[in-house]
Order: structure tokens, then C-alpha cells, then sequence
């Protein structure tokens, strides 16, 4: 793990230019927080707030900003699972796994059991295309953790799926996470998502966005599974500042 | 109206097979009508052409007429798939040199081969090398203009995972740009092999070679000598289908295997 520095994120403005007939659109407004290593922060508010502009450029994705990030140390390994899988549809999941890390790293050695965890074991040697949306997305998750970061990026992993799909692949989240925490930023529109997956909520307010609310998430881990719990503590969160 | 009937795929195979037999058969039935109605001089029946065939192939004329054209083929066709691509990939990757070479390659596009042909020869001599380069830059610009769609279409979503999974420039060249740029490749090269073997035989034709289907088509021209005109083009067909069926045809299913 690299040092114990946050992660200090400090975006003035950003800005995307006007372009067929769309006017000149800020999207970001002084936004800036602090994450500490190991928290596992989630970034949510209404769609087209900023909240995947604001992890791309964290990312390193997008450079045309004002502003400026600290990773908290100066080549912190950092992962991004996006939104849709992104596989090389002409490599096996195997082969994808594999290709994400270094010809010759040790953590290549990693690969089958992390395969195994994320319940892969069957489809290993088949082509992203041939597997169901599901499976694609436990294989980014894989992808994602076999890197072993210490910053881990994500901006709605589960979207698009139903709803016992994307909560088996939460709970697989979870257990990764759990095993091995990393400082993680998470986007989601998805408020019980967001509930129970983070350990802290940053809430973007619509149309130039600038952060609104930031609660940290009172729930154990046990806590988390209860769908009454996490219903009393969204609304706690939630309902204290309304959308507006 | 019929109901749908169901193939088994052997069964469509079979059906497909059996329609393409048909419709060959009904052709040379045709062709011999053709050749009983008018003056065999002028077209004789497939009987004489497969006669001139056999006699040509016993004297050894065909082979090594045949080998050494397709050797040119083969360069030619080999030398406008990598020069075609690369330009293809450069053109395709870079908005700006795209805007400057478009037209340049407009131009090239709409030059007849017979203007290249000439103009290499005039140029660089009648030289085996003339004769190959002549072929290529008669097929490069329609290369790279396939492989230019193909670099356009590339996916940033896949490049932007490759950047942050630190791919590296030749990791991301062989496992996410060249598989994306795979099927158009594929198309250029059928449709390439179709033109270069047509353009071969008329840079043969012109550049006084003394060898090549090309050169003995042009001889047999000249004695009006149309079964031997017949026989070879027959060849060649045959030859350049083989090529197609038993070579790019899998390849392509081949670079293809992993789609739904």
C-alpha cells in the first residue's frame, strides 16, 4: 500500500465547449473534498451533474480543467472499472485478465484464483461476447482487483443489469473490498446503492454542480445487508437535504 | 405459399452446392450453343478451350506461365496491403492529415491503371520491379481507403482502458488496434486479390514481358487465337478461387471467431 496521504481533489471549473448548438456547458463549479486512504466514498446526484467529468479527470482521462488532483502520492496505482465493461471482445476473459497487468508480473500468478472468486471458473475461456452482461462485469471487476491499487475508480459498474445480478455483484464488491480496502470513489445515481456500498456520500447538486451534502454512512458491515437499516439510513441522508 | 422448410446447415450446404452445379452447367450449355450457332473461329466450344488447356498444361506452358504471374500477384498484392495500410492507419488516426491527403488520394483513386501502367514504364523502365510497383499503386489507394474507416471506427472507449491499464504502445497496437482493424483488413485483401490479378495480366500485357498468363494472352491476341485466350483466363479463374476458398475465406472466418 502506498503511503497514508489523501487524496485531495480540487477542481475550480470545468467546462465543455459549445458544440452543435449546445451552449457552453460548466458542469463542475469548486468542488473540492479529501479522501482518506481506505474510505470508500460515493459520488452521487442527478445525471449530467458531473459526477463521471469529475472521476475522469481524476483519472487522468480528462486534462482540460481547472484545478488540480493530489493522489496522495507520486505513482499511486490506480484502477478505473467503467460503466460498461470494456473487454477486448477478441480475447477470452482469461486473456483479458492476463493482458491487464505486465508481461511477467507476479500478480499474473493471481489470476485463476481471482477468476474462481468472482465465479468464473466455467466461462474463463470464452469470449466476452458468448457470456451474459453479468459475467462481463464480474470479469471487469476482476480486471479491476487483480491490479491490486491503491486508489480504485468507478463509475456505475452495475448499471443495466437486474436487480438480483447487480445485487450478487455488490455483495461481490463488498467481500473484494473487504479482504483488500483501497481508497475507492464510486459514482452512482443509484441511492441504495450508494447506501450500501459507501462508507462515506458525497451528494453533487444539479447543473454546475458543487457539492451539497457529505455524510459519512453509519452502517456495519452487517448492517448493510438489512434492507430496512439501509432504508432508515438513506432516508437519513437523503431526506435531510432534498433535491432539489 | 410454401411453408419454410428447415436445412440442417450439411443440408443447406448441400442445397447451395447442388444450385451453383446447376447454374455452372446451364452456363457451359449456354456456351456451347453459343459456339454451334456462330463461327468457331470466333468462340469455340468448351470442349476445344479444355483441349488447348490440356495440350498447354502437357507442354508445361501453363505452369510456369501461371507460377510466375502469381508470384507477381502475390508481391503486388502484399506490397499494397502493408503500404496501403499503413497509410490508411495514419490518414485514419489524424484528423489533420487526413484533411491534407484526402484529395491526394481522390486523385489517385480516380487514375486509370492504364495511366499508371504507362507512366511507370515510361519512368522506371520494363523492369520486374516496375511491373509489381505499377500493380501496388494501382491497389494502394483503394487499401487505404478501407483501412482509414477502419482507424476512424476505432473504439476510445477500448484505447481509454488500454491507457489506464498501462497497454503500452505495442501491447495496444496487437491486442486493441489491430483486432479492431482485422475485418476491414479482411475486406481490402478479397477485394484486392480481384483486382490485382486483372491488373497484373494487362501490366504483362504492356510492359513486353516475355512471360506470364498476361504475355501469352497478348501473344494468342495477336494469331487471333481465342481457345488459348479462353483456356488461360479459365485457368486462372479456377486458380484465383482456390486462392479465395482455401486461403482468405478462413482467414476471415478465422480473425472473425470470437464475434456472437
Amino acid at each position: 500500500m502506498a503511503s497514508g496521504n489523501p487524496v485531495r481533489i480540487r477542481v475550480k471549473r470545468k467546462t465543455f465547449p459549445a458544440i452543435g448548438g449546445r451552449d457552453e456547458n460548466t458542469v463542475l463549479r469548486d468542488v473540492s473534498f479529501e479522501v482518506s486512504p481506505r474510505e470508500f466514498v460515493v459520488l452521487t446526484g442527478p445525471s449530467g451533474c458531473g459526477k463521471s467529468t469529475l472521476l475522469n479527470i481524476v483519472a487522468g482521462l480528462d486534462t482540460d480543467y481547472e484545478g488540480d488532483i493530489d493522489l496522495g502520492a507520486a505513482h499511486p496505482r490506480m484502477t478505473f472499472i467503467f460503466q460498461t465493461p470494456r473487454l477486448l471482445p477478441w480475447r477470452t476473459i482469461r486473456e483479458n485478465l492476463m493482458l491487464s497487468l505486465p508481461d511477467g508480473d507476479p500478480r499474473q500468478n493471481n489470476v485463476d484464483a481471482i477468476i474462481d472468486r468472482v465465479g468464473l471458473t466455467e466461462a474463463k475461456n470464452a469470449y466476452p461476447e458468448r457470456t451474459s452482461l453479468g459475467m462481463q462485469r464480474r470479469a471487469a471487476l476482476a480486471r479491476g482487483f487483480i491490479q491490486e491499487p491503491d486508489i480504485l475508480l468507478m463509475d456505475e459498474p452495475f448499471v443495466s443489469l437486474d436487480d438480483p445480478t447487480a445485487q450478487g455483484l455488490r455483495e461481490l464488491l463488498v467481500d473484494l473490498w473487504n479482504s483488500r480496502p483501497t481508497t475507492v470513489m464510486f459514482v452512482t445515481h443509484d441511492r441504495t446503492e450508494a447506501v450500501m456500498l459507501g462508507t462515506r456520500i458525497l451528494r453533487l447538486a444539479a447543473g454546475s454542480a458543487s457539492i451539497k451534502a457529505d455524510e459519512s454512512v453509519r452502517l456495519s458491515p452487517s448492517d448493510r445487508t438489512q434492507r430496512d437499516k439501509v432504508q432508515a439510513e438513506l432516508k437519513r441522508i437523503f431526506e435531510s437535504t432534498p433535491e432539489t | 405459399m410454401l411453408p419454410a422448410r428447415k436445412l440442417s446447415p450439411a443440408g443447406a450446404t448441400a442445397e447451395r452446392l447442388l444450385w451453383t452445379l446447376a447454374s455452372l452447367t446451364t452456363l457451359v450449355a449456354l456456351w456451347s450453343l453459343a459456339a454451334m450457332i456462330s463461327d468457331s473461329r470466333h468462340l469455340p466450344g468448351p470442349m476445344k478451350v479444355l483441349e488447348v488447356l490440356g495440350q498447354e498444361s502437357a507442354s508445361g506452358a501453363l505452369w510456369s506461365n501461371m507460377s510466375i504471374t502469381l508470384v507477381r500477384v502475390a508481391c503486388a498484392f502484399f506490397l499494397a496491403m502493408l503500404i496501403g495500410t499503413m497509410i490508411g492507419i495514419a490518414i485514419g488516426s489524424y484528423k489533420r492529415a487526413d484533411q491534407f491527403f484526402d484529395s491526394w488520394l481522390v486523385l489517385f483513386l480516380n487514375l486509370p491503371a492504364l495511366v499508371i501502367i504507362a507512366l511507370s514504364y515510361v519512368w522506371l523502365g520494363t523492369t520486374e520491379l516496375t511491373a509489381i510497383m505499377a500493380v501496388a499503386i494501382n491497389k494502394i489507394p483503394n487499401v487505404a481507403v478501407q483501412m482509414r474507416e477502419g482507424a476512424r471506427q476505432l473504439s476510445r472507449d477500448l484505447s481509454e482502458m488500454a491507457k489506464l491499464y498501462n497497454f503500452g504502445p505495442w501491447k495496444t497496437l496487437r491486442h486493441v488496434t489491430l483486432p479492431q482493424l482485422a475485418p476491414f483488413a479482411a475486406a481490402a485483401a478479397r477485394s484486392g486479390l480481384a483486382l490485382v490479378w486483372k491488373i497484373v495480366l494487362v501490366v504483362e500485357a504492356l510492359g513486353g514481358h516475355a512471360t506470364g498468363v498476361g504475355h501469352q494472352i497478348h501473344a494468342a491476341f495477336g494469331n487471333y487465337d481465342v481457345p488459348t485466350i479462353l483456356a488461360y483466363a479459365l485457368a486462372f479463374i479456377v486458380v484465383i478461387q482456390i486462392v479465395e476458398f482455401g486461403i482468405l475465406q478462413p482467414l476471415q472466418a478465422r480473425v472473425m471467431r470470437w464475434r456472437r
